[in-house]
């Protein structure tokens, strides 16, 4: 029988249910049963203080490589999880680009397996668009969903073919299934490895022009107009996007996006900046202070609805070699709660928009349970402690691996503790893993 | 030293080459070399001296040392590096070296490396204007101005107008002071 | 070093004093190589390894050349394959040569930032002789050592860069050295040739050659690639002979008597040079090659010579 857990003296801040100011939580058998402005704390109950804290629902992060099936010396669906709890997630969803890609019943089924073996944070496998993601004949959205998928993509890979996308999109209303889309025509990106402009110009890089995004983006946003089914649009980067996406649902449609910590807080020029530092470059690449600014403004007005990581863990192999050689992506898991943190105390975000875009609004995006903390919800909880300073430290990350941009830098702002179902699952200071 | 010293030495030097070359019957087929920087002025002196009493003005170059030295990676590279300027040929004839001090021996040892990569001189001899002691290769001078006796902390400095000094001196600076 | 740099990769890190070190001394270095023994005993014992992963036959054996006239070792290493997949990365190549003891590495890579990366993870001072489209530094200090002793000075002067600035090194290199040096640069080039925000490193861009070439004095050719599979720039090269291309005819209505034409070679004779302007009396070409030694043998020596901890004066 889980406990009952006591949170008292912290901020509740819980945007699904208009909640921001100091409460007590109460959990029992694994649901949110009360929150309250005074409470007596039950004798069986465990007593947490959570004074000088955030309590919030737990996050809920819409992109996830987990890497299991197939490359698990970079993370494995346990190691995922544990780095996602550290970082205040309860939830993640798994994108299928694994070796064999998640187009069937079988490694679905393999990733739930694995996540509920680790007890951690939830894993919300996603499904393929197509067949291995070669973008050339739908995958079984029927099975997949039977087998607990929550939306589908071809992530790490654009669906070229418009006729492919537009029947995607119409065969998975039967289904309710959001397609969740990376957005990149590949003839414009070329060879490119980061965003086109002065900064790759002098580096003397490929660059990959915001044009690359923006085109699929129109296009999709077409087929959606088209179709009538439902579409998220994945790591957002360029201004262009914003734009499309602020239009499409001004007129209506069902558009949803998300926008990663990395998009929000760092340019092109952190490329020269850290001497052709490969944990620097992911897909879309940073862009410009233009495109930046666009995204924020984007997530503070609610065209971008979720703050997803795009968690993409990569070992030395991959990374330890030349700018244009080096894999795509970083890891986010852990650092994304102080990275966007610093936008609320640079004034681009407000804490009850942070919460909102960590919780419910990918909770939102594509129909999951989750993202409050109302009565009777899963009592999946994070306490954040907005002011702790750390650095990050590579030797101590929880995730296999350590390609990040903040590796060595310090930053303010950690979840101390984590709670999924009831259960305490991560808490700082505790290092057991 | 004073100027008035220095003027002499430098006359005395001259004559003592003359005589020398003319006893050996290189008067003729005498050329002089300056080794940068310090021996450059000197040479020239030297050069105008020599031309009254040979009766004939024997050529001038300029060496520098600085790719032949043997310290380089104590010292680290020296990016300050003159001009070598010799445009007559050395083959056969005789050179007299120019330097103002002449201490360890290690840049006459490299400039004499120098030279002979340009050519094979019939002989070559050495004019210092200043010899304090101090040798670490055998390195001897042909012709001397003065001999002093210096610690070897001590500084030794021959300052000439033509490089913009108030007036011809030797100067010997007392490290520590 | 050079100044404080342990490396010579990027002339963007370089101030104007710094890369006027070099050029003086590469006066001296010109003028061993004029002699009839053209060997000093500077860099005895060092040892200067070539590193090159894209074939050049030229920018190799110059810095051959260079390192012997020093008297250093040269060792050549050329692989044709770049791709990490292939095999070996580029940090085991270049620690499984360190572990020779080399005082140099010279490399030459189609991946921007790979001398760095490199330089990272080895002793020595490593030399870029050109990294992807990022800097060709030992180029862009010999294009500025020709000028200076053509012109006199770079001050004031004014340079006209022509041909495919997007996938240039050598022009990257020049813009960074020429403007430190006081001169104006123009970049002149068809549209899909002028790469983004090219200005802020504070040239002009022209895509009409006249308007670029006018009043200049001094012009720099660079080599059209004839195909670039999957992304073609320009129709062909007809046109952009046509163009962009430099002829007898253009070179005697547009370009002032005194203005000397450059070339970092290998020449596509016909297409962006005329063999007649090639060959003819404004070209200083020939010059950038015996300049290139005695640039190369400068930088060797300020990296290779030792630890610069004190200058002090050598015991006479």
């Amino acid at each position: 029988m889980a406990e009952v857990l006591f949170i008292e003296g912290g901020r509740v801040i819980d945007p699904a249910s208009g909640t921001d100011g100091v409460r007590t939580v109460i959990l029992r058998d694994g649901k949110v049963a009360e929150i309250a402005e005074r409470a007596e704390k039950p004798r069986d109950a465990r007593g947490i203080d959570a004074r000088g804290k955030w309590v919030t629902p737990g996050f809920i992060d819409l992109h996830v490589h987990l890497r299991e099936p197939g490359q698990e010396y970079k993370e494995t669906v346990a190691t995922g999880a544990r780095a996602a709890v550290a970082g205040g997630f309860t939830a993640v969803c798994a994108m299928p680009n694994t070796k064999p890609v998640n187009d069937n019943a079988s490694v679905t089924e393999l990733v739930l397996a694995r996540a509920a073996a680790a007890g951690l944070a939830r894993v919300h496998p996603v499904g393929a668009i197509s067949k291995g993601s070669n973008g050339e004949e739908l995958a079984e959205y029927g099975e997949l969903l039977a087998a607990g998928c929550v939306a589908l993509s071809d992530d790490g890979r654009p669906v070229l073919s418009s006729a492919l996308m537009r029947r995607a999109l119409e065969y998975a209303k039967a289904f309710g299934l959001t397609l969740t889309v990376h957005e990149e025509d590949l003839q414009l990106v070329g060879k490119g490895v980061m965003h086109e402009g002065a900064a790759a110009t002098r580096l003397g890089l490929k660059g990959i022009p915001g044009a690359a995004e923006d085109v699929m983006v129109l296009r999709d946003l077409a087929l959606l107009e088209l179709t009538g089914g439902r579409l998220h649009v994945a790591h957002v980067s360029s201004r262009g996007s914003v734009r499309a996406i602020r239009e499409a649902k001004a007129r209506g449609l069902a558009v949803t996006a998300e926008v990663t910590p990395h998009h929000l807080a760092l340019t092109d020029e952190d490329v020269g900046a850290s001497g052709y530092s490969t944990d620097f470059k992911m897909n879309p690449p940073l862009r410009s202070t233009e495109d930046v600014q666009a995204c924020r403004e984007g997530l503070a007005d609610g065209t971008l609805d979720a703050i997803a990581t795009d968690h993409a863990p990569h070992s030395a192999v991959e990374k330890d070699v030349e700018f244009d050689a080096a894999a795509n992506g970083i890891v986010g898991l852990e650092t994304a709660f102080p990275v966007c943190l610093a936008l609320v105390r640079a004034g681009a975000l407000t804490e009850r928009r942070l919460v909102e875009a960590l919780t419910i609004g990918p909770a939102r995006a594509f129909g999951l349970a989750g993202g409050t903390l109302a009565a009777g919800a899963a009592a999946d909880v994070a306490v954040l402690d907005p002011k702790a300073e750390w650095i990050v430290d590579p030797a101590r990350m929880y995730s296999k691996s350590r390609n990040t941009p903040w590796k060595g830098k310090r930053l303010a702002g950690r979840c101390v503790m984590t709670i999924v179902g009831g259960r305490i699952v991560h808490e700082e200071g505790r290092t057991e893993r | 030293m004073k100027a008035q010293d220095l003027q002499r030495a430098v006359r005395g030097l001259a004559d003592d080459v003359a005589a020398h070359a003319k006893a050996a019957g290189a008067a003729r087929d005498l050329a002089i070399i300056g080794i940068r920087r310090g021996g450059v002025f000197l040479a020239q002196r030297l050069r105008a001296e020599l031309t009254r009493s040979l009766g004939a003005e024997p050529p001038l170059g300029t060496l520098d040392i600085a790719l032949y030295r043997d310290d380089l990676s104590e010292k680290g590279a020296t990016p300050i590096i003159g001009p070598t300027d010799i445009r007559f040929p050395i083959q056969g004839k005789t050179i007299l070296l120019v330097d103002d001090v002449l201490y360890t021996g290690r840049t006459v040892r490299a400039a004499l490396d120098e030279l002979v990569d340009f050519g094979r001189p019939r002989r070559v001899w050495l004019a210092v204007l200043v010899d304090r002691g101090g040798r670490e290769l055998p390195i001897a001078p042909d012709f001397v101005g003065a001999r002093l006796e210096v610690a070897d902390r001590d500084h030794v400095q021959v300052q000439l107008t033509e490089s913009g000094a108030a007036e011809d001196a030797v100067v010997v600076k007392r490290r520590g002071t | 070093m050079i100044g404080r740099h342990k490396h010579c990769i990027s002339l963007a890190e370089y101030s104007r004093e710094e890369i006027l070190e070099v050029l003086d001394l590469a006066v001296s270095m010109k003028e061993v190589l004029q002699r009839p023994i053209k060997k000093v005993p500077s860099l005895r014992g060092k040892s200067v390894v070539n590193l090159f992963f894209e074939a050049s036959t030229r920018t190799r054996s110059s810095f051959e050349i260079a390192a012997k006239v020093l008297s250093a070792d040269a060792l050549n290493w050329t692989s044709s394959s770049s791709s990490v997949t292939k095999g070996e990365t580029l940090v085991d190549t270049a620690k499984n040569l360190e572990a020779m003891r080399p005082d140099v590495l010279v490399i030459r890579h189609s991946a921007g930032g790979a001398p760095k990366l490199v330089a990272d993870h080895v002793g020595c001072s490593v030399v870029s002789a050109g990294d992807g489209a990022h800097e060709h530094p030992s180029q862009g200090l010999l294009d500025c050592f020709t000028l200076r002793e053509k012109l006199g000075t770079l001050e004031g002067k004014t340079v006209a860069i022509v041909g495919d600035i997007s996938h240039s090194r050598v022009a990257r290199s020049d813009i960074h050295a020429m403007t430190k040096l006081g001169a104006r640069v123009r970049l002149c080039g068809p549209p899909t040739m002028i790469p983004a925000g090219i200005e802020t490193l504070g040239a002009t861009v022209h895509y009409q050659l006249r308007e670029a070439v006018e009043g200049a004095d001094a012009v720099v050719m660079l080599r059209i690639q004839h195909e670039r599979i999957g992304d073609p720039l320009i129709p062909g090269t007809r046109e952009y002979s046509k163009l962009w291309g430099l002829n007898a005819k253009k070179a005697a209505e547009w370009l002032r008597p005194s203005c000397v034409i450059l070339h970092p070679g290998p020449i596509n004779r016909g297409v962006e040079l005329s063999p007649e302007v090639a060959d003819g009396p404004q070209s200083v070409i020939l010059d950038q090659v015996q300049n290139g030694v005695a640039v190369r043998m400068a930088i060797l020596y300020l990296l290779a010579g030792g630890n610069p901890a004190e200058a002090g004066e050598a015991k006479a």
